[in-house]
């Protein structure tokens, strides 16, 4: 009887890690099957490399450059404005702040990594980009202006918490050691504290990027969505995850405008899988220690 | 030696500046929602339906949408996530098989969102034929929580002292028993704290959902499994892309972002606040 037992509670677990398998391998067969149809018609450079996404036009065109652009172009711009915004904010809670301060900002940097993606869209569209029409006197605020400084405030709480956290875990003994020897605050953070905290900070900017790149309500409410390669920073811009969002719903299953859709998915799948990929080896060699 | 001063004051300043800009940005977005939230917000808003296209009334449907919506995906992923979890930690054999494991979940908790909606969209949807459902949703839910729930369930239960699952077994008890009487206890508040912050998230999440389950304007609530749900979050973003009378739309929209910020941030701190009670009351 005890034997059934442990069997079937086995079993159980071992059926459950199986089904978490299959989920993946139906996620990417269920993009890849929907999305391959597409290189039938055309080739995939002609897919990846040139910019003319007018998928609705007689004949279509699926040239998918400009939104790959227009994905990057956001993304960057969102960790231009996040990175120095979150590694002196992790910089400051991990080493300058109080005890009783960093207490209190730790939990609400966590909490504020909770916030749904949507209320920052709505914040963007409905507030900042009014504003930043108005300050800079253009046509629209929807653009990869508003899009990126949104994005960035988005990521600042995860770069931040995670970088800080690797900070703190720095060992005291290499900060005592750095002061005893004459050394200044600013120096002891710079010369001892980043270079070892200097793989979980990586880890942290690779995760925020996969987050922007990946993120969908944002962009969809505040780039503009033109599919151009913007020649300013205050030009409309429309990102790979909300060209899927927006046009999705216009589609037929089965017909070509539907297969780019899954294409430019797929697109998206490898440039996340990618940054993972190297978030795992540049933490790897941590975790063997 | 004045030098090094200067530049240390200067290094200083500039960090603290970061952080005080960092703040001013989430203090603006935060009071700004709250603000423009609060008129909008009623018990009438709280309970009543939508009325005159999404000009007027509450959020009531879409209220009940995002809770059944979550309650459901997490109904199906927590078990598979708890039992995943307790392979890779105690039965997980050979180690290379739980590497690959190890990849996968980790390749899933990167996968962007709009490629979950995607893909709930051709398999629930259109391949097992569900339609835009409660039950489309809430699957594609429960997909996107796993990942979140089996790396938060396994770091519980690697939490648990060795020591702990070494004299149940050395007691004569089984690896079941262990597992069920020693070790998942021990873990259980942990496990609860990450369980309750992918609540959080998923609540939360708008772009799954898009094509799998939600839709904009219900008067009646869901009666069954295979009915399509409003939703909190698609709310929000309906109110800001459709319609005629942006005027009207707009306040509600912000009253829609204030209560599902509540929510989120009541559910996290909750999180939160269970896992420092636990941490204090911890005996080891």
């Amino acid at each position: 009887m005890k034997t059934i037992k442990e069997r079937t509670f086995q079993v159980i677990a071992y059926l459950a890690s199986l089904l978490t398998v299959v989920c993946l391998i139906a996620i990417i067969y269920g993009i890849f099957h929907d999305g391959l149809p597409l290189f039938k018609v055309i080739s995939w450079k002609d897919f990846l490399f040139t910019n003319n996404w007018y998928p609705t036009y007689d004949p279509p065109g699926f040239g998918a450059w400009a939104l790959i652009i227009g994905s990057l172009y956001v993304t960057l711009g969102a960790l231009i404005i996040a990175i120095p915004l979150s590694l002196g904010s992790a910089i400051f809670i991990s080493e300058i702040a109080s005890p009783g301060l960093r207490e209190i900002v730790k939990p609400v940097i966590e909490l504020l990594a909770g916030i749904p993606s949507v209320v920052y869209g709505l914040f963007g569209m409905a507030f900042l980009a009014p504003l930043i029409r108005q300050w800079f006197s253009l046509d629209t605020g929807l653009n990869l202006f508003t899009s990126s400084l949104i994005l960035g405030i988005m990521v600042i709480p995860i770069i931040c918490s995670i970088s800080e956290d690797a900070m703190s875990s720095v060992p005291h003994s290499i900060r005592e050691a750095s002061l005893a020897l004459g050394a200044t605050k600013t120096e002891t953070i710079f010369k001892a504290i980043i270079p070892a905290a200097k793989k979980g900070i990586i880890g942290s900017i690779l995760l925020g990027f996969g987050r922007a790149i990946g993120e969908t309500m944002v962009v969809l409410m505040v780039a503009g969505g033109a599919a151009q390669i913007p020649n300013s920073i205050f030009k409309s811009v429309r990102p790979l995850t909300s060209t899927i969002a927006a046009e999705m719903g216009e589609t037929i299953i089965g017909d070509l405008h539907y297969n780019a859709l899954f294409a430019l998915a797929i697109v998206l799948f490898i440039i996340t899988f990618l940054s993972n990929l190297i978030t795992e080896i540049v933490f790897r060699p941590k975790r063997q220690k | 030696m004045n030098f090094r001063r200067g530049k240390n004051t200067f290094w200083l300043s500039i960090m603290t500046l970061m952080l005080i800009i960092t703040a001013g940005f989430l203090v603006v977005f935060i009071v700004r929602i709250i603000t423009l939230g609060a008129p909008v917000l009623s018990w009438k808003f709280i309970v009543e339906p939508p009325r005159e296209a999404m000009t007027e009334g509450g959020i009531f449907p879409a209220l009940i949408g995002t809770f059944l919506l979550t309650a459901l995906a997490m109904i199906i992923a927590l078990p598979l996530g708890i039992f995943t979890a307790i392979w890779l930690t105690h039965y997980g054999k050979p180690s290379q098989l739980v590497n690959i494991l190890h990849i996968i979940i980790n390749t899933m908790a990167g996968i962007p969102s709009i490629i979950f909606g995607l893909f709930g969209m051709t398999i629930f949807v259109n391949l097992l034929d569900l339609n835009v459902s409660l039950l489309s949703g809430s699957l594609t839910l429960a997909i996107l929580a796993l990942p979140v729930i089996i790396n938060n369930t396994e770091e519980a239960i690697r939490s648990v002292p060795a020591d702990f699952s070494e004299a149940s077994l050395a007691l004569g008890a089984t690896t079941r028993q262990t597992i069920s009487k020693v070790v998942f206890p021990a873990a259980l508040p942990n496990i609860l704290t990450g369980a309750i912050i992918s609540v959080g998230r998923v609540a939360g999440e708008t772009a799954p959902i898009m094509f799998t389950a939600a839709t904009f304007y219900s008067r009646s609530l869901p009666h069954s499994l295979q009915n399509e749900v409003m939703a909190l979050p698609y709310h929000i973003y309906a109110l800001m892309t459709e319609g005629t009378h942006p005027q009207a739309q707009v306040p509600i929209a912000y009253g829609t972002a204030l209560v599902l910020l509540l929510l989120v941030l009541l559910i996290d701190a909750l999180a939160i606040i269970i896992r420092s009670y636990m941490r204090k009351k911890r005996q080891w």
